[in-house]
């Protein structure tokens, strides 16, 4: 171990943690607007970067008749719940978004996908596939259990992975799929080899990181995210549509989802199921980082890629084990800490 | 009122008799789903493909899913036996999963075929492995193979990367003992996970001890990545992975980074480049020109032919069984596996068989063949 190694390795944990920043940031906003432990999270990751692999290949992603499928699933969930009292304007904006948003990008991928786009267009084509699906997961699975304790909630998100999973291996098949990266280029400096992809990978999740900032900061919608995550209750009462909220959770954990996918497709082979054990790390680093503070998360899923990184140089066959476990500590100092809550809401 | 009686005695023989004592039940259980579908789905396009009569008998497939799990895949072997009368099993994909199902074997006394790799499934021969059969090489015959080849090739030191599953440790197991045959020092043994993002450690760690060769054991596309990273990491040495990324999946995901690599495979592999004078070459020809007039060009893959392996194997065994009992009977069942136990020189499309009381695989050196990867191709090594 020299000091050339301890930087190689500190340089993929980095660009490791970065992705699990991302995921564990997702994990934290969904869980604090609605309650929601989004075990389905990982599935994200990997339907995000399948649908871009298919695309640079030019070939039509599967993901296109899921995003349909659940389009007309979302229109009949919100026909249902809504009984009653829907209007001519609440339905309309319901097929807007389940029927006509989808069609359009079908529609869109269908036109572009045989042209074989270039790999921005595929990655923004991509998102705008896999992000929808999000929000109509909440709005089919959750919506109707938004005052559900957190177990009923949780056992439900636990189902929405099983099921996606199903769904993954039927519209992308068993095989493994890696793609091009963004850009080829390698920089050195020193002993380390800095590839382009991970230079993307940085910048992405740190703009994406300020932007997050910006959004919850300075905009009326982030301030009613943010409110609806403190009191749900009260939100309600100062006229804030926590359902909407949820929405623009979901949506934002989908495109992160799909966005941190498309990052590590290049890297590495990812299939159908491999996003889950991706999503556990980020979620080990929302855990470790409180579940409620996104700086937290970020500093934790940053540690969460380092451990990774040095425990496959010095034990690489214990190295999911030292990973996972490093969760166990922590939980032990916070509940010591803070003594056993009655959290039952 | 003739008729009437007429009607009552058919249907009154017809629950006697039942129409299915005819028909030889087989029972299939594999991993269509979870981490082994790329082994399972192509076997499970395989069974349609499969002979509906033998020696005249009707043959009913029932196909169930374990998705790798040992629990489902003893949960349905017993289904299958129990609920469609099962004569033989044929199953399961993945080498943990077959072993929980020896002891049903044994107990419910119904011959089964793995289509699993490593050898524990069939040795040490006993009472629960007297009624199971293995038709994917053995483990060790393909360590042999690669372990010789580097030898062959003057390689004194090997750096080993191998899947954190069973996969994995089965392949350091016997290499381990196949290196040391060959007196070939293994420098470095490291794990990963299939759905690992970087290697980057593991690599750092490889490249450290400076082999002459690194081996790679890992199955399908994730085995592609240590390749990858040791690429850009500059290291020149030889490049081994083993016979689990035999498909064009690994070709495409690999691309310009696997160019070069040595790897042992069934025979099936690089069917169209084996000599004429190969008995392999015609009975693997013609189950890819079957599996892809089905399922579209190149989409055969090695994995899919252990399925076809298991039912060459079997219905050679059926004639010779028929006329001990019939289907359905415990008598057929018995004689059943007898008559695999007793098949000599059986062609198959990964090698050739000889089946003895102590070994129910019967693969020889003839059923791997050493193949490289040129212009994105396999290519058959002399």
């Amino acid at each position: 171990m020299d000091a050339s190694i301890l930087l190689i390795l500190a340089q993929d944990g980095i660009v490791n943690g970065a992705i699990y920043a991302l995921l564990a940031l997702s994990l934290v906003l969904v869980f604090a607007v609605t309650r929601v432990i989004y075990v389905a999270q990982g599935e994200f990751v990997a339907f995000g970067a399948l649908t871009y692999a298919a695309l640079t290949e030019g070939q039509t992603p599967g993901a296109l008749w899921l995003l349909g499928g659940l389009g007309l699933a979302g229109l009949a969930a919100g026909l249902w719940q809504g009984r009653g009292d829907h209007t001519r304007a609440s339905i309309l904006r319901l097929l807007a978004e389940t029927i006509l948003l989808p069609a359009a990008i079908i529609a869109a991928t269908l036109i572009l996908a045989p042209l074989k786009p270039g790999l921005i267009t595929a990655a923004l084509l991509s998102l705008a596939i896999i992000t929808p699906m999000s929000p109509l997961l909440y709005r089919i699975a959750f919506q109707p259990l938004a005052d559900a304790p957190v177990l009923v909630l949780l056992i439900t998100a636990v189902g929405l992975h099983l099921a996606l999973t199903g769904l993954g291996l039927v519209f992308f098949g068993p095989e493994g799929y890696r793609a091009p990266p963004f850009s080829d280029a390698m920089i050195t400096a020193g002993p380390l080899l800095l590839p382009g992809q991970a230079i993307w990978i940085i910048a992405i999740a740190l703009a994406l990181m300020l932007a997050l900032y910006a959004f919850f900061e300075a905009t009326l919608t982030g301030k009613a995210l943010r409110a609806t995550a403190v009191n749900r209750l009260g939100a309600r009462l100062v006229g804030i549509p926590t359902e909407q909220a949820g929405l623009i959770a979901f949506a934002l954990a989908g495109f992160i989802g799909a966005l941190s996918g498309i990052l590590i497709v290049p890297l590495t082979t990812l299939t159908y199921d491999s996003g889950f054990t991706i999503g556990l790390r980020g979620f080990t680093a929302a855990i470790i980082g409180g579940l409620g503070s996104y700086p937290g998360a970020v500093l934790a899923a940053l540690l969460v890629g380092l451990t990774e990184s040095f425990a496959s140089f010095w034990a690489s066959a214990f190295k999911e084990v030292i990973v996972f476990t490093a969760i166990i500590p922590v939980l032990l100092w916070r509940s010591l800490r803070h003594g056993p809550t009655e959290d039952d809401e | 009122m003739l008729n009437v009686r007429v009607i009552a005695a058919a249907i009154a023989l017809g629950f006697a008799a039942p129409a299915l004592a005819e028909t030889i039940h087989v029972g299939v259980t594999i991993s269509t789903t979870g981490p082994a579908a790329s082994l399972g789905v192509p076997q499970r396009n395989t069974i349609a493909l499969l002979p509906k009569e033998v020696a005249g008998q009707a043959i009913e497939y029932t196909v169930l899913d374990d998705g790798a799990d040992s629990t489902r895949a003893v949960a349905n072997m017993r289904k299958l036996i129990e609920e469609n009368h099962a004569d033989i099993i044929l199953g399961t994909s993945t080498t943990p999963a077959s072993l929980a199902m020896l002891t049903v074997a044994a107990e419910t006394k119904v011959p089964m075929v793995s289509m699993s790799a490593s050898a524990s499934i069939i040795a040490p021969m006993d009472a629960a492995r007297r009624w199971v059969f293995k038709v994917p090489q053995n483990d060790s015959l393909m360590a042999d193979a690669i372990a010789a080849h580097m030898a062959a090739a003057s390689v004194k030191t090997v750096g080993f990367i191998g899947f954190n599953d069973a996969y994995g440790d089965g392949w350091a197991k016997e290499f381990t003992r196949a290196a040391g045959e060959k007196n070939i020092t293994i420098t470095a043994s490291e794990r990963y996970a299939r759905a690992d993002t970087s290697v980057t450690g593991q690599v750092l760690k490889l490249l450290a001890s400076k082999p002459d060769a690194v081996l790679i054991a890992g199955s399908g596309t994730p085995a592609a990545l240590p390749q990858k990273t040791l690429h850009e990491r500059g290291y020149a040495g030889k490049y081994y992975q083993t016979h689990g990324v035999a498909n064009n999946d690994f070709l495409r995901v690999g691309g310009k980074d696997v160019e070069g690599t040595i790897l042992p495979a069934g025979p099936i592999l690089v069917a169209a480049q084996l000599p004429d004078s190969n008995p392999i070459k015609p009975k693997a020809l013609e189950y890819i020109a079957k599996y892809e007039a089905a399922n579209g060009a190149g989409s055969v893959s090695t994995f899919g032919g252990h399925a076809y392996d298991a039912t060459i194997l079997f219905t050679a065994a059926v004639p010779e069984a028929l006329k001990k009992g019939k289907p359905g009977t415990a008598e057929f069942r018995a004689a059943l596996r007898d008559a695999m136990e007793a098949q000599k020189n059986l062609v198959m499309t990964h090698g050739i068989a000889n089946m003895s009381e102590t070994d129910h695989n019967g693969f020889d050196t003839r059923a791997r063949v050493m193949v490289t990867i040129q212009n994105g191709a396999w290519k058959l090594l002399p």
